[in-house]
Protein backbone atom coordinates (compact mmCIF):
# COMPACT_ATOMS: atom_id res chain seq x y z
CA UNK A 1 0.00 0.00 0.00
CA UNK A 2 1.36 3.27 -0.64
CA UNK A 3 0.88 6.32 1.29
CA UNK A 4 -1.63 8.65 0.37
CA UNK A 5 -0.98 11.25 2.98
CA UNK A 6 2.47 12.04 3.91
CA UNK A 7 3.32 14.97 7.22
CA UNK A 8 6.95 14.91 8.35
CA UNK A 9 7.88 17.14 11.09
CA UNK A 10 5.34 19.75 10.49
CA UNK A 11 5.31 23.13 12.26
CA UNK A 12 2.50 25.20 12.35
CA UNK A 13 1.91 29.06 13.61
CA UNK A 14 -1.23 30.99 14.46
CA UNK A 15 -0.04 34.43 13.86
CA UNK A 16 3.25 34.91 15.90
CA UNK A 17 2.19 31.74 18.31
CA UNK A 18 3.66 28.59 16.96
CA UNK A 19 0.98 25.74 17.57
CA UNK A 20 2.39 22.67 15.88
CA UNK A 21 6.01 21.69 16.73
CA UNK A 22 6.82 18.51 15.32
CA UNK A 23 3.69 16.64 13.83
CA UNK A 24 4.82 13.37 11.35
CA UNK A 25 2.12 10.87 10.38
CA UNK A 26 1.59 8.85 7.27
CA UNK A 27 -2.20 7.40 6.17
CA UNK A 28 -2.24 4.43 3.63
CA UNK A 29 -4.76 4.38 1.10
CA UNK A 30 -7.60 2.73 2.49
CA UNK A 31 -6.67 3.63 5.87
CA UNK A 32 -8.95 4.89 8.85
CA UNK A 33 -6.27 6.84 11.29
CA UNK A 34 -7.36 8.46 14.36
CA UNK A 35 -5.51 11.66 15.29
CA UNK A 36 -6.04 11.83 19.15
CA UNK A 37 -5.02 13.60 22.11
CA UNK A 38 -5.99 16.56 24.70
CA UNK A 39 -7.96 19.64 23.91
CA UNK A 40 -5.38 22.16 22.31
CA UNK A 41 -2.65 19.87 21.55
CA UNK A 42 -3.17 20.68 17.80
CA UNK A 43 -5.33 17.90 16.47
CA UNK A 44 -7.65 20.84 14.84
CA UNK A 45 -4.75 22.79 13.80
CA UNK A 46 -3.00 19.70 12.21
CA UNK A 47 -6.29 19.42 9.89
CA UNK A 48 -6.01 23.00 9.03
CA UNK A 49 -2.34 22.57 7.96
CA UNK A 50 -3.40 19.57 5.70
CA UNK A 51 -6.07 21.36 4.12
CA UNK A 52 -3.74 24.23 3.19
CA UNK A 53 -5.83 26.48 5.56
CA UNK A 54 -3.02 27.78 7.52
CA UNK A 55 0.19 29.28 6.08
CA UNK A 56 3.18 27.02 5.25
CA UNK A 57 5.99 27.27 7.89
CA UNK A 58 7.79 24.06 7.74
CA UNK A 59 7.91 20.49 7.35
CA UNK A 60 6.75 18.06 4.51
CA UNK A 61 3.22 18.03 3.14
CA UNK A 62 2.24 15.60 0.76
CA UNK A 63 -0.91 14.22 -0.55
CA UNK A 64 -0.94 11.29 -3.42
CA UNK A 65 2.93 12.17 -3.67
CA UNK A 66 1.60 15.78 -4.43
CA UNK A 67 3.74 18.54 -2.95
CA UNK A 68 0.90 20.47 -0.73
CA UNK A 69 3.12 23.36 0.80
CA UNK A 70 2.36 26.48 -0.96
CA UNK A 71 -0.82 25.46 -2.86
CA UNK A 72 -3.96 27.18 -1.76
CA UNK A 73 -6.62 25.61 -0.12
CA UNK A 74 -9.03 24.76 -3.12
CA UNK A 75 -6.19 23.06 -4.84
CA UNK A 76 -5.62 20.76 -2.22
CA UNK A 77 -9.35 20.38 -1.97
CA UNK A 78 -9.66 19.78 -5.68
CA UNK A 79 -7.15 17.02 -5.14
CA UNK A 80 -9.42 15.14 -3.19
CA UNK A 81 -9.12 15.94 0.62
CA UNK A 82 -12.77 16.04 1.83
CA UNK A 83 -13.10 18.36 4.84
CA UNK A 84 -15.70 17.78 7.30
CA UNK A 85 -15.06 20.93 9.71
CA UNK A 86 -15.62 20.74 13.50
CA UNK A 87 -18.69 22.08 14.27
CA UNK A 88 -20.47 21.33 10.39
CA UNK A 89 -20.55 24.56 9.02
CA UNK A 90 -23.28 23.82 6.78
CA UNK A 91 -24.01 26.90 4.53
CA UNK A 92 -27.14 27.46 6.73
CA UNK A 93 -28.89 29.88 4.04
CA UNK A 94 -28.91 26.62 1.47
CA UNK A 95 -31.31 24.06 1.51
CA UNK A 96 -29.76 20.43 1.33
CA UNK A 97 -30.02 19.76 -1.76
CA UNK A 98 -28.18 23.06 -2.88
CA UNK A 99 -25.28 21.96 0.30
CA UNK A 100 -25.06 19.07 -1.38
CA UNK A 101 -24.69 20.43 -5.21
CA UNK A 102 -22.59 23.44 -4.02
CA UNK A 103 -19.31 21.75 -4.53
CA UNK A 104 -19.59 18.16 -6.21
CA UNK A 105 -17.73 16.71 -8.40
CA UNK A 106 -18.45 14.13 -10.61
CA UNK A 107 -17.41 10.62 -9.43
CA UNK A 108 -18.86 7.52 -7.79
CA UNK A 109 -20.59 9.80 -4.76
CA UNK A 110 -23.88 11.30 -6.25
CA UNK A 111 -27.28 12.76 -4.49
CA UNK A 112 -28.38 8.96 -4.92
CA UNK A 113 -25.80 7.64 -2.94
CA UNK A 114 -25.15 10.30 -0.27
CA UNK A 115 -29.06 9.81 0.23
CA UNK A 116 -28.81 6.04 0.45
CA UNK A 117 -26.19 6.91 3.00
CA UNK A 118 -28.60 9.38 5.32
CA UNK A 119 -31.64 8.45 4.20
CA UNK A 120 -33.00 11.46 7.07
CA UNK A 121 -31.07 13.83 4.41
CA UNK A 122 -33.44 12.62 1.49
CA UNK A 123 -36.63 13.35 3.76
CA UNK A 124 -35.46 17.22 4.12
CA UNK A 125 -33.90 17.89 0.68
CA UNK A 126 -35.74 21.29 0.21
CA UNK A 127 -35.28 22.03 3.64
CA UNK A 128 -33.03 25.06 4.69
CA UNK A 129 -30.11 23.97 6.32
CA UNK A 130 -30.26 26.02 9.88
CA UNK A 131 -33.45 24.32 10.26
CA UNK A 132 -31.86 21.04 11.08
CA UNK A 133 -30.94 19.56 13.95
CA UNK A 134 -27.22 19.33 14.91
CA UNK A 135 -27.25 15.42 13.90
CA UNK A 136 -28.47 16.47 10.39
CA UNK A 137 -26.09 18.90 9.80
CA UNK A 138 -23.93 16.63 10.61
CA UNK A 139 -24.98 14.08 8.06
CA UNK A 140 -25.26 17.23 5.78
CA UNK A 141 -21.39 18.38 6.20
CA UNK A 142 -19.93 14.73 5.81
CA UNK A 143 -22.74 14.58 2.57
CA UNK A 144 -21.05 17.50 1.36
CA UNK A 145 -17.26 16.17 1.67
CA UNK A 146 -18.80 13.36 0.05
CA UNK A 147 -20.16 14.93 -3.21
CA UNK A 148 -16.49 16.55 -3.83
CA UNK A 149 -15.69 12.50 -4.43
CA UNK A 150 -12.47 12.75 -2.12
CA UNK A 151 -9.89 10.27 -2.43
CA UNK A 152 -9.49 11.17 1.81
CA UNK A 153 -12.48 12.19 4.15
CA UNK A 154 -10.99 13.96 7.04
CA UNK A 155 -13.68 14.14 10.08
CA UNK A 156 -12.97 17.08 12.87
CA UNK A 157 -14.64 15.94 15.88
CA UNK A 158 -17.94 14.50 13.60
CA UNK A 159 -19.87 13.32 16.33
CA UNK A 160 -19.49 16.33 19.18
CA UNK A 161 -22.17 17.55 21.01
CA UNK A 162 -24.46 15.11 19.29
CA UNK A 163 -26.97 12.40 21.29
CA UNK A 164 -25.83 9.21 21.55
CA UNK A 165 -28.64 8.03 19.08
CA UNK A 166 -27.02 10.12 16.38
CA UNK A 167 -23.96 9.14 17.36
CA UNK A 168 -24.27 5.72 16.42
CA UNK A 169 -25.78 7.13 12.81
CA UNK A 170 -22.83 8.97 12.43
CA UNK A 171 -20.64 6.07 13.45
CA UNK A 172 -22.51 3.58 11.56
CA UNK A 173 -22.04 5.70 8.62
CA UNK A 174 -18.23 5.98 8.87
CA UNK A 175 -18.39 2.33 9.28
CA UNK A 176 -19.51 1.59 6.23
CA UNK A 177 -17.38 4.29 4.47
CA UNK A 178 -14.60 2.59 5.79
CA UNK A 179 -16.12 -0.80 4.52
CA UNK A 180 -16.47 0.80 0.80
CA UNK A 181 -12.40 1.54 1.07
CA UNK A 182 -12.59 5.53 1.59
CA UNK A 183 -9.71 6.92 3.69
CA UNK A 184 -10.32 8.33 6.40
CA UNK A 185 -8.47 10.89 8.90
CA UNK A 186 -10.78 11.53 12.08
CA UNK A 187 -10.15 12.74 15.05
CA UNK A 188 -12.42 12.39 17.96
CA UNK A 189 -12.77 12.43 21.77
CA UNK A 190 -14.19 8.76 22.41
CA UNK A 191 -11.75 6.30 22.51
CA UNK A 192 -14.31 3.30 22.82
CA UNK A 193 -16.05 4.70 19.66
CA UNK A 194 -12.52 5.24 17.56
CA UNK A 195 -11.35 1.29 18.58
CA UNK A 196 -14.41 0.19 16.37
CA UNK A 197 -13.43 2.17 13.21
CA UNK A 198 -10.00 2.90 13.66
CA UNK A 199 -6.90 1.29 12.39
CA UNK A 200 -4.55 3.02 13.90
CA UNK A 201 -3.98 6.24 15.87
CA UNK A 202 -1.49 9.07 16.01
CA UNK A 203 -1.09 11.07 19.58
CA UNK A 204 -0.52 14.45 19.96
CA UNK A 205 0.85 16.54 22.94
CA UNK A 206 1.75 19.77 22.34
CA UNK A 207 2.25 20.12 18.85
CA UNK A 208 3.56 16.94 18.50
CA UNK A 209 3.12 13.44 17.77
CA UNK A 210 4.27 11.92 20.60
CA UNK A 211 2.39 8.18 20.12
CA UNK A 212 2.07 6.22 16.72
CA UNK A 213 0.63 2.61 16.42
CA UNK A 214 -2.31 0.31 16.23
CA UNK A 215 -4.98 1.10 18.10
CA UNK A 216 -5.09 -2.52 20.13
CA UNK A 217 -1.53 -1.57 21.29
CA UNK A 218 -2.41 1.41 23.12
CA UNK A 219 -3.00 0.26 26.54
CA UNK A 220 -5.06 1.56 29.72
CA UNK A 221 -1.60 3.32 31.73
CA UNK A 222 -0.79 5.12 27.61
CA UNK A 223 -4.33 6.02 27.05
CA UNK A 224 -3.80 7.71 30.71
CA UNK A 225 -0.37 9.07 30.14
CA UNK A 226 -1.67 11.67 26.97
CA UNK A 227 -5.59 10.93 26.93
CA UNK A 228 -6.59 10.97 30.60
CA UNK A 229 -8.21 14.09 31.86
CA UNK B 1 -44.72 29.03 -6.51
CA UNK B 2 -42.91 30.63 -3.39
CA UNK B 3 -44.21 33.85 -2.46
CA UNK B 4 -41.10 36.09 -3.74
CA UNK B 5 -41.55 34.37 -7.34
CA UNK B 6 -45.26 36.09 -6.78
CA UNK B 7 -44.17 39.03 -5.66
CA UNK B 8 -41.41 39.27 -8.77
CA UNK B 9 -44.27 38.35 -11.26
CA UNK B 10 -46.27 41.68 -9.40
CA UNK B 11 -43.57 43.98 -9.68
CA UNK B 12 -42.71 43.16 -13.70
CA UNK B 13 -46.99 43.02 -14.24
CA UNK B 14 -46.84 46.11 -12.50
CA UNK B 15 -43.83 48.00 -14.44
CA UNK B 16 -45.29 46.56 -18.05
CA UNK B 17 -49.12 47.38 -16.37
CA UNK B 18 -48.27 51.06 -16.38
CA UNK B 19 -46.46 51.62 -19.99
CA UNK B 20 -49.45 49.43 -21.45
CA UNK B 21 -52.19 51.46 -19.38
CA UNK B 22 -50.18 55.35 -19.58
CA UNK B 23 -50.01 54.23 -23.72
CA UNK B 24 -54.02 53.22 -23.53
CA UNK B 25 -54.68 56.75 -22.22
CA UNK B 26 -52.59 58.47 -24.66
CA UNK B 27 -49.86 59.10 -21.97
CA UNK B 28 -46.68 59.01 -23.82
CA UNK B 29 -44.54 61.00 -21.03
CA UNK B 30 -45.41 58.14 -18.54
CA UNK B 31 -44.92 55.56 -21.07
CA UNK B 32 -41.07 57.33 -21.07
CA UNK B 33 -40.95 57.04 -17.35
CA UNK B 34 -41.69 53.39 -17.32
CA UNK B 35 -38.97 53.21 -20.07
CA UNK B 36 -36.37 55.17 -17.98
CA UNK B 37 -37.43 52.70 -14.55
CA UNK B 38 -36.65 49.81 -16.87
CA UNK B 39 -33.70 50.77 -17.90
CA UNK B 40 -32.48 52.03 -14.47
CA UNK B 41 -33.91 48.31 -13.03
CA UNK B 42 -31.74 46.61 -15.64
CA UNK B 43 -28.68 48.32 -14.54
CA UNK B 44 -29.63 47.33 -10.82
CA UNK B 45 -30.26 43.70 -11.93
CA UNK B 46 -26.55 44.32 -13.07
CA UNK B 47 -25.16 45.58 -9.88
CA UNK B 48 -27.18 43.13 -7.96
CA UNK B 49 -25.37 40.24 -9.81
CA UNK B 50 -22.23 41.73 -7.88
CA UNK B 51 -23.27 43.48 -4.78
CA UNK B 52 -26.08 40.95 -3.93
CA UNK B 53 -25.57 37.62 -4.77
CA UNK B 54 -21.46 37.90 -5.07
CA UNK B 55 -21.23 39.92 -1.90
CA UNK B 56 -18.97 42.01 -3.84
CA UNK B 57 -20.03 46.02 -2.81
CA UNK B 58 -18.72 48.18 -6.13
CA UNK B 59 -19.20 51.78 -5.72
CA UNK B 60 -17.64 51.87 -9.35
CA UNK B 61 -20.62 50.51 -11.78
CA UNK B 62 -21.30 53.83 -13.31
CA UNK B 63 -18.25 53.46 -15.19
CA UNK B 64 -19.90 50.48 -16.92
CA UNK B 65 -22.93 52.28 -17.14
CA UNK B 66 -21.39 55.41 -19.07
CA UNK B 67 -19.10 53.34 -21.07
CA UNK B 68 -21.91 51.31 -22.62
CA UNK B 69 -23.90 54.92 -22.98
CA UNK B 70 -20.61 55.89 -24.53
CA UNK B 71 -20.23 53.19 -27.26
CA UNK B 72 -23.75 53.78 -28.35
CA UNK B 73 -23.61 57.85 -29.03
CA UNK B 74 -19.89 56.61 -30.20
CA UNK B 75 -20.92 54.65 -33.00
CA UNK B 76 -24.12 56.35 -33.45
CA UNK B 77 -22.59 59.74 -33.81
CA UNK B 78 -20.16 57.99 -36.10
CA UNK B 79 -23.21 56.27 -38.56
CA UNK B 80 -24.30 60.22 -38.61
CA UNK B 81 -21.31 61.70 -39.66
CA UNK B 82 -20.56 58.85 -42.01
CA UNK B 83 -16.95 58.46 -40.58
CA UNK B 84 -15.46 55.19 -39.42
CA UNK B 85 -14.72 55.00 -35.83
CA UNK B 86 -11.24 53.69 -36.45
CA UNK B 87 -9.08 52.99 -39.44
CA UNK B 88 -5.99 51.20 -37.80
CA UNK B 89 -5.64 48.51 -37.49
CA UNK B 90 -9.02 47.96 -39.36
CA UNK B 91 -11.89 50.09 -40.36
CA UNK B 92 -14.80 50.44 -37.57
CA UNK B 93 -17.29 52.14 -38.90
CA UNK B 94 -20.28 53.86 -37.09
CA UNK B 95 -23.94 51.91 -36.93
CA UNK B 96 -27.28 52.77 -35.76
CA UNK B 97 -28.36 49.67 -35.24
CA UNK B 98 -29.06 48.81 -31.71
CA UNK B 99 -28.84 44.80 -32.49
CA UNK B 100 -25.17 45.57 -33.55
CA UNK B 101 -24.70 48.69 -30.76
CA UNK B 102 -25.57 45.74 -27.67
CA UNK B 103 -23.12 43.47 -28.35
CA UNK B 104 -20.51 46.31 -28.91
CA UNK B 105 -21.72 47.80 -25.55
CA UNK B 106 -21.46 44.93 -23.87
CA UNK B 107 -18.12 43.38 -24.73
CA UNK B 108 -16.35 46.85 -24.04
CA UNK B 109 -18.19 46.89 -20.55
CA UNK B 110 -17.79 43.47 -20.10
CA UNK B 111 -14.42 43.97 -20.89
CA UNK B 112 -13.79 47.44 -18.96
CA UNK B 113 -15.05 44.97 -15.66
CA UNK B 114 -12.51 42.47 -16.51
CA UNK B 115 -9.30 44.50 -15.87
CA UNK B 116 -11.02 46.66 -12.98
CA UNK B 117 -12.43 43.88 -11.22
CA UNK B 118 -8.95 41.48 -11.86
CA UNK B 119 -7.15 44.09 -10.15
CA UNK B 120 -10.28 45.01 -7.46
CA UNK B 121 -10.84 41.71 -6.03
CA UNK B 122 -7.66 41.19 -4.59
CA UNK B 123 -9.20 43.46 -2.13
CA UNK B 124 -12.22 43.16 0.36
CA UNK B 125 -14.11 45.43 2.16
CA UNK B 126 -13.47 48.79 2.72
CA UNK B 127 -10.80 48.78 -0.02
CA UNK B 128 -12.81 46.79 -2.64
CA UNK B 129 -15.40 49.97 -2.40
CA UNK B 130 -12.51 52.64 -2.63
CA UNK B 131 -10.41 50.86 -5.38
CA UNK B 132 -13.57 50.55 -7.28
CA UNK B 133 -14.39 53.74 -7.39
CA UNK B 134 -10.97 55.21 -8.17
CA UNK B 135 -10.85 52.65 -11.47
CA UNK B 136 -14.63 54.76 -12.46
CA UNK B 137 -13.41 58.16 -11.33
CA UNK B 138 -10.61 57.39 -13.83
CA UNK B 139 -12.70 57.02 -16.56
CA UNK B 140 -15.15 59.95 -15.62
CA UNK B 141 -12.19 62.29 -15.70
CA UNK B 142 -10.80 60.57 -18.78
CA UNK B 143 -14.38 61.49 -20.65
CA UNK B 144 -14.52 64.77 -19.30
CA UNK B 145 -11.09 65.84 -20.65
CA UNK B 146 -11.29 64.03 -23.65
CA UNK B 147 -12.73 66.74 -26.39
CA UNK B 148 -12.79 64.49 -29.61
CA UNK B 149 -16.52 63.18 -27.97
CA UNK B 150 -17.46 66.58 -26.37
CA UNK B 151 -15.68 66.27 -23.36
CA UNK B 152 -17.54 67.77 -20.47
CA UNK B 153 -20.34 68.85 -22.63
CA UNK B 154 -21.57 65.42 -23.76
CA UNK B 155 -22.08 64.04 -27.13
CA UNK B 156 -25.10 64.09 -28.63
CA UNK B 157 -27.15 62.09 -31.09
CA UNK B 158 -30.14 63.78 -32.74
CA UNK B 159 -31.87 60.31 -34.45
CA UNK B 160 -32.90 57.22 -32.17
CA UNK B 161 -30.91 54.41 -33.10
CA UNK B 162 -33.21 51.72 -35.11
CA UNK B 163 -34.25 47.99 -34.36
CA UNK B 164 -35.20 45.95 -37.47
CA UNK B 165 -38.99 45.56 -37.08
CA UNK B 166 -39.77 48.28 -34.84
CA UNK B 167 -40.21 52.05 -34.67
CA UNK B 168 -37.88 52.88 -31.57
CA UNK B 169 -39.27 56.65 -31.61
CA UNK B 170 -42.85 55.25 -30.50
CA UNK B 171 -42.56 55.34 -26.88
CA UNK B 172 -44.32 52.25 -26.62
CA UNK B 173 -42.24 50.37 -29.02
CA UNK B 174 -38.94 51.24 -27.32
CA UNK B 175 -40.33 50.77 -23.52
CA UNK B 176 -41.03 47.14 -25.55
CA UNK B 177 -37.61 46.79 -26.33
CA UNK B 178 -36.19 47.44 -22.77
CA UNK B 179 -38.65 45.74 -20.94
CA UNK B 180 -38.07 42.51 -23.15
CA UNK B 181 -34.45 42.96 -22.04
CA UNK B 182 -34.82 43.42 -18.67
CA UNK B 183 -37.14 40.38 -18.59
CA UNK B 184 -34.31 38.50 -20.85
CA UNK B 185 -31.48 39.51 -17.96
CA UNK B 186 -34.12 38.58 -14.74
CA UNK B 187 -34.26 35.06 -16.53
CA UNK B 188 -30.58 34.90 -17.35
CA UNK B 189 -29.79 35.49 -13.58
CA UNK B 190 -32.36 33.43 -12.27
CA UNK B 191 -30.26 30.21 -14.60
CA UNK B 192 -27.22 31.76 -13.45
CA UNK B 193 -27.90 31.43 -9.66
CA UNK B 194 -29.96 28.28 -9.71
CA UNK B 195 -26.72 26.85 -11.55
CA UNK B 196 -24.15 25.52 -9.48
CA UNK B 197 -22.28 28.55 -10.37
CA UNK B 198 -24.81 30.49 -8.29
CA UNK B 199 -25.06 28.79 -5.38
CA UNK B 200 -20.59 28.02 -5.45
CA UNK B 201 -21.11 32.16 -5.61
CA UNK B 202 -23.10 32.28 -2.42
CA UNK B 203 -21.14 29.65 -0.39
CA UNK B 204 -18.09 32.34 -1.03
CA UNK B 205 -20.17 35.17 -0.35
CA UNK B 206 -21.09 32.86 2.74
CA UNK B 207 -17.78 31.74 4.18
CA UNK B 208 -14.79 32.30 1.53
CA UNK B 209 -12.52 29.48 3.92
CA UNK B 210 -15.21 27.48 4.13
CA UNK B 211 -15.75 27.06 0.15
CA UNK B 212 -12.03 26.95 -0.36
CA UNK B 213 -12.08 23.72 1.93
CA UNK B 214 -14.64 22.48 -0.37
CA UNK B 215 -12.49 23.33 -3.61
CA UNK B 216 -13.99 26.29 -4.43
CA UNK B 217 -11.80 29.29 -5.67
CA UNK B 218 -13.71 32.73 -4.79
CA UNK B 219 -11.59 34.89 -6.99
CA UNK B 220 -12.57 33.18 -10.16
CA UNK B 221 -16.33 33.07 -9.84
CA UNK B 222 -16.09 36.77 -8.37
CA UNK B 223 -14.54 37.81 -10.99
CA UNK B 224 -16.90 36.04 -13.43
CA UNK B 225 -19.55 37.30 -11.86
CA UNK B 226 -18.37 40.83 -11.72
CA UNK B 227 -17.97 40.59 -15.72
CA UNK B 228 -21.30 39.56 -16.13
CA UNK B 229 -22.53 42.26 -13.91
CA UNK B 230 -20.44 44.57 -15.35
CA UNK B 231 -21.95 43.22 -19.22
CA UNK B 232 -25.49 44.01 -18.09
CA UNK B 233 -24.69 47.31 -16.78
CA UNK B 234 -23.25 48.40 -19.91
CA UNK B 235 -26.41 47.34 -22.01
CA UNK B 236 -28.37 49.11 -19.98
CA UNK B 237 -25.91 51.97 -20.62
CA UNK B 238 -26.88 51.89 -24.22
CA UNK B 239 -30.24 51.45 -23.77
CA UNK B 240 -30.30 55.06 -21.56
CA UNK B 241 -27.69 56.75 -24.00
CA UNK B 242 -30.86 56.09 -26.47
CA UNK B 243 -33.56 56.79 -24.08
CA UNK B 244 -31.84 60.27 -24.00
CA UNK B 245 -29.94 60.67 -27.24
CA UNK B 246 -27.75 62.01 -25.35
CA UNK B 247 -24.29 60.68 -23.50
CA UNK B 248 -22.67 62.85 -20.74
CA UNK B 249 -19.75 62.33 -18.35
CA UNK B 250 -22.37 62.34 -15.74
CA UNK B 251 -23.24 58.64 -16.49
CA UNK B 252 -19.81 57.84 -15.53
CA UNK B 253 -19.69 59.82 -12.15
CA UNK B 254 -20.19 58.05 -8.75
CA UNK B 255 -23.58 59.91 -8.48
CA UNK B 256 -24.48 57.06 -10.99
CA UNK B 257 -22.79 54.49 -9.30
CA UNK B 258 -24.36 55.18 -5.86
CA UNK B 259 -28.13 55.56 -7.61
CA UNK B 260 -27.68 52.15 -8.94
CA UNK B 261 -26.70 50.92 -5.43
CA UNK B 262 -29.68 52.60 -4.07
CA UNK B 263 -31.80 51.04 -6.62
CA UNK B 264 -30.72 47.82 -5.57
CA UNK B 265 -30.80 48.46 -1.50
CA UNK B 266 -34.69 49.85 -1.52
CA UNK B 267 -36.36 47.20 -3.18
CA UNK B 268 -33.76 44.63 -1.41
CA UNK B 269 -30.24 42.88 -2.02
CA UNK B 270 -29.78 39.88 -3.15
CA UNK B 271 -33.67 39.43 -4.49
CA UNK B 272 -33.61 38.79 -8.21
CA UNK B 273 -36.56 41.54 -8.78
CA UNK B 274 -35.58 43.85 -5.93
CA UNK B 275 -33.91 46.47 -8.00
CA UNK B 276 -36.46 46.63 -10.50
CA UNK B 277 -38.62 47.76 -7.50
CA UNK B 278 -35.85 50.16 -6.42
CA UNK B 279 -35.85 51.32 -9.73
CA UNK B 280 -39.32 52.17 -10.24
CA UNK B 281 -39.73 53.95 -6.78
CA UNK B 282 -37.18 55.87 -7.78
CA UNK B 283 -38.75 57.17 -10.60
CA UNK B 284 -41.99 57.81 -9.02
CA UNK B 285 -40.64 59.60 -5.93
CA UNK B 286 -38.45 61.54 -8.41
CA UNK B 287 -41.62 62.55 -10.54
CA UNK B 288 -43.90 63.00 -7.68
CA UNK B 289 -41.89 65.17 -5.22
CA UNK B 290 -39.04 66.43 -8.26
CA UNK B 291 -42.05 68.61 -8.83
CA UNK B 292 -42.56 70.36 -4.93
CA UNK B 293 -38.91 70.50 -4.52
CA UNK B 294 -35.12 70.67 -5.92
CA UNK B 295 -34.29 68.93 -2.60
CA UNK B 296 -36.69 65.62 -2.85
CA UNK B 297 -33.83 63.54 -2.30
CA UNK B 298 -33.47 64.60 1.31
CA UNK B 299 -37.02 62.55 1.61
CA UNK B 300 -35.47 59.63 -0.43
CA UNK B 301 -32.36 59.88 2.12
CA UNK B 302 -34.82 59.41 4.91
CA UNK B 303 -36.42 56.29 3.23
CA UNK B 304 -33.75 54.54 2.41
CA UNK B 305 -32.51 55.02 6.28
CA UNK B 306 -35.95 53.32 7.40
CA UNK B 307 -35.03 50.76 4.89
CA UNK B 308 -31.29 50.03 6.29
CA UNK B 309 -33.04 50.28 10.11
CA UNK B 310 -35.92 48.46 9.52
CA UNK B 311 -36.01 46.14 6.88
CA UNK B 312 -32.73 45.48 5.32
CA UNK B 313 -34.49 43.02 2.82
CA UNK B 314 -35.69 46.10 0.98
CA UNK B 315 -38.75 46.37 -0.13
CA UNK B 316 -39.28 42.39 -1.86
CA UNK B 317 -37.71 41.33 1.99
CA UNK B 318 -40.78 43.17 3.71
CA UNK B 319 -42.91 41.74 1.58
CA UNK B 320 -41.66 38.01 0.94
CA UNK B 321 -39.07 37.24 4.24
CA UNK B 322 -36.42 34.94 3.33
CA UNK B 323 -37.89 31.37 2.55
CA UNK B 324 -37.39 28.33 5.34
CA UNK B 325 -37.90 25.81 3.18
CA UNK B 326 -37.86 25.59 -0.90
Amino acid sequence: MTDLVQIDHLSAFYGPVQALFDVSLTLAEGEVLALMGRNGMGKTTTIRALCRLLPHAGGGLRFGGVDLTGLPAHRAARLGIGLVPEGRRCFLPLSVAENLTVAARPGPWDMARVCALFPRLAERMGQVAGTLSGGEQQMLAIGRALMTNPRLLVLDEATEGLAPVVRQEIWQAVRQLKADGLSILLVDKSLREIAAVADRAVILERGASVWNGPLADLGPQLADRYLGV
Amino acid sequence: MTRETLVNLVILAALIGTALVAQALGEGFVVTLATKAAIFALAGVGLNLALGFGGMVSLGHAAFFGIGGYVCAILASHAASGQPVAVLPFTIAGTNEMPAIWPVAMAVSGLAAGLIGALSLRTTGVYFIMVTLAFAQMIYYFAVSWPRYGGDDGLSFYVRNSFPGLNTFDPIQYFAICATLLVLALGVCALILRARFGLALEGARQNPARAQALGIRPYGLRLTAFVLSGMIVGLAGALYADLNRFVSPAMLSWHMSGEIMVFVILGGVGRLCGPVAGAAIYILLEHLLGGVSDYWQVLLGLLLLGIVLFAPGGLVGLIAPRRRHV
